[in-house]
């Protein structure tokens, strides 16, 4: 019985990844733990997608802009909250609920525009390092050894204080910049071991050309780091972009949870007791940080399945 | 030393002055790539405050002189290394005639002090933490905190300090709000309520930091420590009788500290980042803060030192660790690298 093997791990020993002639044991999933972790961190992640992505339709989003309501209203089970105004509003009279119904979609576009350019391109990257070698190889790997020392929100300030972003997908592409060194070096580094492995070399007597080898060869093998790696990416995007927002230099269109904050303490929300203001899109964000991390350690479960049985 | 040779001295210094380098240079670009004058800004400001500026652009004329920006660019670049090179920052742009210099080192100590005891908590608390959940006698207890940690490492800095301050600054009134010490009463120097007034203020946000980012720690010690627990040398240290506690901390801590060394450096970058929020958010006087205050008002100077003292202070604790790593770890050898 031939079956498809998913490689443990990039430095796992020996197992082939694709092949149709051997024979090898399937792997057997743990009987009875499921991936909790990444269960539940999907479904917490599909909740907050849900509510950014049907919240238009069923919530007015216009209310949003300044002046929508009476200002400082509480939230509707507090004294003084109105119906039409469920989660209150703020000194500017904006809609909380159509605040962060509107938040939502623009801080998972910059985080998954910036992971996703990134990712691309530390695979880009990585796997040029690795193939080439030489002065290549030495230009990135000391290009990524530079960027991953240099603190990544000084540099971002500055930047942002001088190009005053205007729109969500500008600020994807500045993060962009910064979340392509880590992983661009694990990628070289697994390149550079694969390149070695008996069934590259196969590929290659058998006359395969450089790019099947990449993409039908190593590839495969990194998918369970590259996912991990990009929800990994995702996260720390949307973290440097509130960052960014909550010290007011985020994007001047639209209104995203990080500018909340940064409205909030402006206006001393705290002191006043008006927690409503900061507290849900502080409470978005950390649902949307802590289904990320679930992912992400369910994802490592996948692709290191010995360290499954481990809890003592 | 041990493990390392000349030429990986010579290849590690080399990267490190390439980074001040090229951040020194990105750093120098960017100002000059936005079509704000800063001049102009602050004209603006004046004229906003107090009525229109007489002889404006001879004011203009001559703050360019002053400042050097009316040469070209390469003089400009040439003059601005140098400066950098003695740490000479030049003015502020908004406190003139303070130097940036003052500035800094009157918020340099103070970041220092929190960024550097809050790791140093975090190191320690987390490792025990993460030690006491590997080792098989710890009660069920304690072992749920490992989720709990785990989840507020998820949340960022910013949040866990809003919290925190929420809590315990407004709602239970425990912790002053603002400031490093009690600016009111008492005056710096030496003396035991100044000190204690330090530990009190700062005590808020160096537990933010700690608690965002302790359970990173304990996770990774808690796993080296299961991966070292299977190792021969542990199976032989208890089958020749060793004393438990000798095993945990002469066998086991001490493998399962490496690791946690390089995790530091990388997470370096992050500390710092998530300590300037912390700083905008306790108003506590470091460097972050004074970021914070040179943003707001557009005092590019300012700006520009405190961030290229940032980076050069990253980039000198990585080396340093990286330099160290040789001497903790009899195993590395850079010789053949």
């Amino acid at each position: 019985m031939t079956t498809i093997v998913q490689t443990n791990s990039p430095t796992s020993a020996d197992a082939p990844p694709t092949t149709q002639a051997l024979t090898v044991t399937p792997v057997r999933r743990a009987a009875a733990t499921r991936n909790w972790a990444l269960i539940s961190g999907l479904i917490m992640f599909g909740f907050v997608a849900l509510i950014g992505v049907l919240g238009p339709l069923f919530w007015n989003t216009k209310l949003a802009r300044v002046g929508s309501g009476a200002i400082i209203l509480p939230p509707v089970w507090l004294e003084g909250g109105q119906a039409a105004h469920p989660l209150g509003t703020d000194a500017s009279g904006r809609d909380m609920l159509a605040l962060i119904i509107v938040g939502i979609p623009a801080a998972l576009e910059v985080g998954f525009i910036a992971a996703g350019i990134g990712t691309a391109l530390s695979i880009i990257l990585g796997f040029t390092a690795g193939f080439m070698g030489g002065v290549v190889d030495l230009v990135i790997r000391t290009l990524a050894d530079i960027a991953v020392t240099i603190p990544v929100l000084a540099v971002l300030i500055v930047l942002s204080v001088y190009v005053r972003v205007s729109s969500v997908e500008l600020m994807a592409f500045l993060l962009a910049a910064f979340s392509w060194p880590g992983p661009t070096r694990v990628v070289r580094s697994q390149v550079l071991t694969m390149r070695e492995r008996g069934y590259v070399r196969m590929a290659r007597v058998s006359g395969s050309s450089t790019f099947d080898i990449m993409f039908r060869e190593m590839l495969p093998n990194l998918l369970p780091y590259l996912a991990a790696s990009l929800t990994g990416a995702v996260s720390g995007s949307i973290l440097a972009a509130t960052g960014l927002e909550a010290l007011g230099l985020g994007p001047s269109r639209i209104p995203t949870l990080g500018t909340n904050i940064y409205n909030a303490i402006n206006a001393s929300a705290l002191s006043r007791g008006l927690w409503w203001w900061w507290g849900f899109p502080i409470l978005t964000l950390m649902l949307i940080f802590i289904s990320l991390f679930l992912i992400s350690l369910g994802l490592d479960v996948i692709a290191n399945p010995r360290r499954k049985g481990n809890s003592t | 030393m041990r493990g390392i040779n000349l030429q990986y001295l010579i290849k590690r210094f080399a990267l490190f002055f390439l980074t001040i380098w090229v951040s020194a240079t990105l750093i120098f670009i960017v100002p000059r790539l936005s079509p704000n004058d800063p001049f102009a800004s602050m004209l603006a400001r004046m004229e906003a405050q107090a009525g229109p500026v007489k002889d404006g652009t001879d004011l203009i004329a001559g703050w360019r002189a002053r400042f050097g920006l009316d040469k070209p660019i390469g003089e400009q670049y040439v003059s601005y290394m140098i400066g950098l090179a003695r740490f000479d920052f030049g003015y502020s742009l908004t406190q003139f005639p303070a130097t940036v210099n003052s500035m800094i080192s009157q918020s340099l100590p103070w970041t220092v002090g929190l960024v550097g005891l809050a790791t140093l908590f975090l190191a320690v608390i987390g490792s025990l933490i993460g030690a006491l959940l590997a080792w098989r006698g710890t009660p069920g207890m304690i072992r749920t905190l490992l989720p709990l940690s785990l989840i507020f490492t998820a949340i960022p800095f910013l949040m866990m300090a809003m919290i925190l301050m929420y809590v315990f600054v407004f709602n239970l009134n425990w912790f002053p709000i603002v400031g490093g010490y009690n600016s009111r009463e008492l005056t710096p120097g030496f003396t035991l309520p100044f000190i204690i007034s330090i530990i009190y203020y700062g005590t808020l946000p160096a537990i933010a930091i700690v608690i965002s980012s302790m359970g990173f720690w304990a996770l990774g010690m808690r796993g080296m420590l299961i991966t070292i627990d299977g190792e021969d040398y542990m199976t032989l240290a208890r089958a020749k009788g060793l004393r438990g506690t000798r095993i945990f901390w002469q066998y086991g801590i001490r493998n399962a500290l490496l690791p946690q060394i390089t995790a530091l450096a990388l997470a370096l970058g992050g500390i710092i980042g998530g300590n300037i929020l912390v700083e905008y958010l306790f108003g506590y006087p470091g460097l972050g803060f004074l970021l914070y205050q040179a943003i707001i008002n557009s005092d590019y100077t300012v700006i520009q030192g405190v961030v290229f003292l940032l980076i050069v202070l990253t980039a000198l604790t990585i080396l340093i660790l990286d330099l160290i790593y040789p001497l903790i770890d009899p195993r590395i050898n850079y010789r053949n690298a």
